[in-house]
Formats: structure tokens, C-alpha cells, sequence
């Protein structure tokens, strides 16, 4: 049963109802296959890009659609309810626009903006290495100046579609003044000198490719810099907010996957001569799952409309993602629960699901990373 | 210039669990609707057209005030303007008696081409097209799997199980056209949000000209006389395989004329 959702206006309505067509027309029949052979969908992302899904937050001005997060968050929900790595994706790809659109000037939105929403270019966000993820302002990729490029040398971990983007938002190291030294690029993916590692052999989200991103002496021309030397950080922390909402969306929709599946299957199955959804022990089950997928909604919802208002919304990202992928990690484990040992095996989605949703306790912030977001604002 | 009225009807989806009210017409009020997928391959063709040269679409549909929704999901997909003929009298009309209305409301539109879906996806009778030609006194082609326009003369391909056919017609007609002509588009959000700036005309069987007793339930010519809901599916036949059932199952399969 799809979501039942409020949405502020007809568009909106209408928007969802177009995510949920291109979704049961484009995404579900291909998921299984491409999750089994590991092949990125590109084309999907043209498609979605086509039809202005890619862009959902950013202004009309530059390409985008203008809509609030609260809409945006629940067409990227809608998506993941189908298929977690393209969800993961949309959300990846809004980031990694994010720092060009904030800090970049009118003419680098003007040349690059339009196609990195129209979906034409797909983007990755490059901020973690192999020794800083939770502590980024440990990194140690370095950009040189030499004469009117930058010289990048380094190499960026966990990249989400690595290999596969055609612009990298790279964070980089231009003066060792700690978090203060680390400045914004813009790289195309045909700079000479990067290359995708061998991607990493990952838990799930198998079609989206996950790869270090290898920098060797690639020559970034300073009109490709984001903002000024040293506000780096400060440009990816200001995205992380939002990208943490972005996954509490994605990790909502697989729980709602998790949870129509398991309903469905609680609903044909029988056992001891009635459908096991009429048995109590697993009804409550099922009547916890749908609390859990709510609740997460409802919260990050919520935390969306304090960015619409333009009110602070640290403290409320954190507890989304915090509370939407630990929901999520319980709602699907669940689901492999209801289905029993049919759910232990590849012919149905549950296990997918549930090892789709492990890393979202992980990456965007790690849950304890959250916690201790959370706390900090409690301590203020 | 091409002027081109798709003729579009609001199903119920087609993926629910659609039931019948009392007097055995469709229910409407308790499953979600939407544009006949069908039609949308319509309204696809037509944009085509109006592509390739140069035209307008004007959307057409006959249906409750829910019916809104099918006309504006073709205006999001690029349609022009569109038409809502909107009245209590047509509740429960038949094929004939809403050719009747849908003629009508042509006849007020200026046109050189008038299309439809190759058949609704509640109805299933294909039979409007033809139905509406014969009131408006066009020559129909119906089933087109290929829809080409150049200048006045329209060509259209029909793919029949054993031969292709391609006809030509010059002058206004009315065409349908199957699944086969190619993938409908998605809106877009840029569309959803242009569609929200074009026009559309509501009327009412008064503004046709058309009298409420021409229409409706009353007035259709074909009634219902009961509707069952199809039995639920049974188990399956198991056959064991005890050395013969190869065999076994050839038995059941030319049993059921399959081989």
C-alpha cells in the first residue's frame, strides 16, 4: 500500500504521482537484475533528470524546480521505496550540487548548474579519505596553486558512483590550518590523472558503485574552484544537514518497501488454516513495522519544514537520520522475520532490503556521529 | 498546422480492485482514477505530430468532475487545452450515447484530426472511434500502429496478424491507435507546472445542445443485465511425476487445446 501522504500543494500531489509511474514503470522491473549483475543504472538517472526529479529543491532559475525539501524528500522516499541505490543516488547527486550552488558564483551556476540538475551530469561528492571519515578536517589530499590551476594529489574513499559521475565535488587541502585549509573543486571526470579505484565488493547497494577516487597530479583550472580558498569545510558541512535528510528519506522508503512486502506476504501465507497476518504474535509485529515507518516520515518531515521556514535544523537532521535508518534497520530485519526462511533466501527482497539499510546507519554520519550531534545541541 | 482533438477517458485504475455499483455500472467513487493508459498513447501520437510540424492538441474528455484529472495529466504531458464535458445526465451512458456527447463536443472544436486510445482500459469495447465518426460523418481508421500527417493527408499503418496495411485518408478523420506506436512520455515538472496555465473549458450537456434524455443510463441502448465478480483463482493441478509425467502433462496440456 503506497504511502498516504499530505503534500502542501496539487503539483506537489501531482509530482508524487509522477515519481510513482516513472518508479512501477522504469525501476521495479529492472531492481533485481541490476542488483544481481552490479550494473549502474544511468539511464534511470537521465530519466528521473528528464523529468525534473533530479533537481526537486534547487530554483527554477537554475534548472531546478523550486520545491521545498518536504516535497523533495518525498519523491526521494518514493524512489528508494523501489530501489535504495538510486534513492541513494538522487540524494548523492543533490549533494554534490550543493557546495556549486551555495558558495559558487553566478557564472559558474550559469555554465554548470542547468546540467547537473537536468540530470544530464551526474555528480559525486568527495569528502572522506581513508583515515578522515567522522573527523574530515583530518584530510590530507592537497591542492597546489601553479599559476591558474590547482595541482590535486590525494585519494578520496567511499565515493558514490565513483567511476561513474561526470563531475566530482572534490574537498581538498590547500594550507595545513587544519579545518580552515580545505577548499572546494568542481573536477570534471575526464581531468587528466583521476581514475576510479576497483570499486569496493559492499554488503548491498550493489548497483550503485562505490570506489576510491585516485588523484594524481590532476590540474583543476582556478575558475573551477568553489568559493574561496579555506571555506571548504564549511561548504561541505553546510550540505551535510540536508544530506542527512536526504537519507532518512531513502531509509524510510526501503522500510516502506520492507513493510508492503511483508504485509503482502503476511496477508497471502497461511499457516495453522488462516493468513499469518491473523495470527496476533505476528500482526504486532507488522502493527510495530508500520509505527516505525511512520514515525521516521513524520520526523524527518518535520525537520523539513524547519529548513523550508528557514529555521535551524542541525539538531532535527540528526534525529531523523538518526531515528529513520535505526527504524529502518529494525523494520527490515523484521521483514525478513515475517517472511521466515523465504525471507532468508534471494527470491524475495527482504534480505536486500535489510542489507541495503545496515550502511545507512553508517554513511552521511555515522548514528553515533548523530548521537553526538545531538547531544552537543543539547549541551548548548 | 494540424489541429488535432484526442478524445481521452478517466478509468478506474486498472491495478485496483475495481467492483460495480447496484445498478451494474462501473463504481467510480471508491477506486482511484486515472487517464486510460491507453489513451495515452493518444495523446503521445498527437504530440508527435504537433512536433514534427506545427499544430495544437486539444484534449478531450466525457466524465464526473474527477475526470479533471485525466485531462490534466494530458496537458502535463504537452497537450494545448482541454475540454471537460461535465453533466449528472451522462451518468451511466453507454458507448452509443457518449459518442453522442463526444461528437457533439468536436463539432464545437476546430479540428482536421480527431484521435482516440485503440479502446478504453475499463470498457474494453474499442467500438467509440468508430462510433463518433459515423455521428460526425468522417471516414474512421482505427487501430493504427503508425500515424504519419503531411499536410491535409493522413497515413496511417494498421498491423493485422497476417499482413500490414497502410491507409491514406485526406481531409478530416478519425483515427485510433494501438500500444504499439510507441512509449507515451512522462510529464515533467516543468509540465506539471505549464499545465496549470492552460486552458480548459468545462461544459455541460446544455452548452452541446444536447438534450439529458438523449443520454444516460435511460437512454443507452445497451443495459447491463448482471454483473458477477470472476471466481477466485483455484489451486493448481499438481502432477506428481511417478515415471509418467512427461506424459501427464502432455495430457493435461491437449486437454486444455494447448498443444
Amino acid at each position: 500500500m503506497p504511502a498516504d501522504r499530505l503534500m502542501p500543494t496539487p503539483e506537489s500531489a501531482d509530482l508524487v504521482a509522477l515519481t510513482r509511474s516513472i518508479v512501477d514503470k522504469e525501476l521495479r522491473p529492472r531492481v533485481d537484475e541490476a542488483e544481481r549483475s552490479h550494473s549502474f543504472p544511468r539511464d534511470v538517472f537521465r530519466t528521473l533528470g528528464r523529468a525534473g526529479l533530479l533537481g526537486l529543491p534547487y530554483p527554477e532559475e537554475v534548472g531546478g524546480a523550486g520545491q521545498p525539501y518536504e516535497v523533495y524528500l518525498q519523491v526521494v522516499e518514493e524512489i528508494a521505496t523501489a530501489w535504495a541505490a538510486v534513492g541513494v543516488g538522487t540524494s548523492v547527486h543533490a549533494l554534490s550540487s550543493f557546495p556549486l550552488f551555495t558558495a559558487g558564483t553566478e557564472e559558474q551556476k550559469e555554465r554548470w548548474l542547468p546540467d547537473m540538475l537536468g540530470g544530464d551530469q551526474l555528480g559525486a561528492y568527495c569528502l572522506s579519505e581513508a583515515h578522515a571519515g567522522s573527523d574530515p578536517a583530518a584530510m590530507r589530499t592537497r591542492a597546489v596553486r601553479d599559476g591558474d590551476d590547482y595541482v590535486l594529489n590525494g585519494a578520496k574513499a567511499w565515493t558514490t558512483h565513483g567511476g561513474e559521475a561526470d563531475f566530482y565535488t572534490v574537498m581538498a587541502r590547500t594550507s595545513d590550518d587544519g579545518g580552515r585549509g580545505i577548499t572546494c573543486f568542481l573536477v570534471p571526470a575526464d581531468a587528466e590523472g583521476l581514475s576510479a579505484d576497483v570499486p569496493e565488493d559492499k554488503m548491498g547497494l550493489m548497483s550503485s558503485t562505490t570506489a576510491t577516487m585516485l588523484l594524481d597530479d590532476v590540474r583543476v583550472p582556478v575558475e573551477r574552484r568553489v568559493g574561496d580558498e579555506g571555506q571548504g569545510l564549511s561548504i561541505a558541512l553546510a550540505g551535510l544537514d540536508a544530506g542527512r535528510l536526504g537519507i532518512a528519506a531513502v531509509a524510510t522508503g526501503v522500510a516502506q518497501g520492507a513493510l508492503d512486502l511483508a504485509v503482502r506476504y503476511a496477508t497471502e501465507r497461511e499457516a495453522f488454516g488462516k493468513a499469518i497476518i491473523d495470527h496476533q504474535g505476528l500482526a504486532f509485529v507488522l502493527a510495530d513495522m508500520a509505527a516505525a515507518v511512520e514515525s521516521a516520515r513524520a520526523t524527518y518531515l518535520h525537520a523539513a519544514r524547519l529548513k523550508d521556514a528557514g529555521r535551524p535544523y542541525g539538531r532535527q537532521a540528526s534525529v531523523a537520520k538518526l531515528v529513520a535508518t535505526d527504524n529502518a534497520m529494525k523494520v527490515t530485519t523484521d521483514a525478513v522475520q515475517v517472511l521466515g526462511g523465504a525471507g532468508y533466501t534471494k527470491d524475495f527482497p527482504a534480505e536486500r532490503y535489510m542489507r541495503e539499510t545496515k550502511v545507512m546507519q553508517i554513511f552521511e554520519g555515522t548514528n553515533q556521529i548523530q548521537r553526538l550531534v545531538i547531544s552537543r545541541h543539547l549541551a548548548r | 498546422m494540424t489541429k488535432i482533438v484526442v478524445a481521452v477517458k478517466y478509468v478506474p485504475d486498472a491495478t485496483a480492485d475495481r467492483k460495480f455499483e447496484s445498478d451494474d455500472t462501473v463504481d467510480r467513487e471508491n477506486v482511484d482514477g486515472l487517464l486510460s493508459e491507453l489513451d495515452e498513447y493518444a495523446v503521445e501520437q498527437a504530440l508527435q505530430i504537433v512536433e514534427e510540424g506545427e499544430g495544437e492538441v486539444t484534449v478531450l474528455t466525457v466524465g464526473p468532475d474527477d475526470a479533471a484529472d485525466a485531462v490534466r495529466k494530458a496537458l502535463q504531458m504537452g497537450a494545448d487545452a482541454g475540454v471537460h464535458v461535465n453533466d449528472e445526465a451522462i451518468a451511466g451512458s453507454d458507448a452509443i450515447a457518449t459518442s453522442l456527447v463526444l461528437a457533439k463536443a468536436i463539432e464545437k472544436l476546430e479540428y482536421d484530426l480527431v484521435m482516440f486510445g485503440m479502446a478504453s482500459t475499463d470498457g474494453s469495447m474499442g467500438i467509440v472511434p468508430t462510433l463518433v465518426a459515423e455521428r460526425l460523418g468522417l471516414p474512421a481508421v482505427t487501430y493504427g500502429s503508425e500515424i504519419t500527417v503531411d499536410g491535409s493527408t493522413v497515413t496511417i499503418r494498421r498491423d493485422g496478424d497476417a499482413a500490414s496495411e497502410t491507409v491514406t485518408a485526406e481531409g478530416k478523420v478519425v483515427v485510433s491507435v494501438t500500444d504499439q506506436t510507441g512509449e507515451p512520455r512522462y510529464p515533467s515538472f516543468k509540465g506539471i507546472m505549464a499545465a496549470k496555465k492552460k486552458p480548459v473549458d468545462e461544459w455541460s450537456l446544455a452548452d452541446l445542445g444536447v438534450d439529458a434524455a438523449q443520454v444516460g443510463l435511460d437512454a443507452s441502448g445497451t443495459q447491463v443485465e448482471s454483473t458477477a465478480p470472476r471466481p477466485p483463482r483455484t489451486a493448481g493441478e499438481i502432477v506428481t511425476d511417478e515415471g509418467d509425467g512427461g506424459t501427464k502433462l502432455a495430457e493435461f496440456l491437449a486437454s486444455k487445446k494447448f498443444i
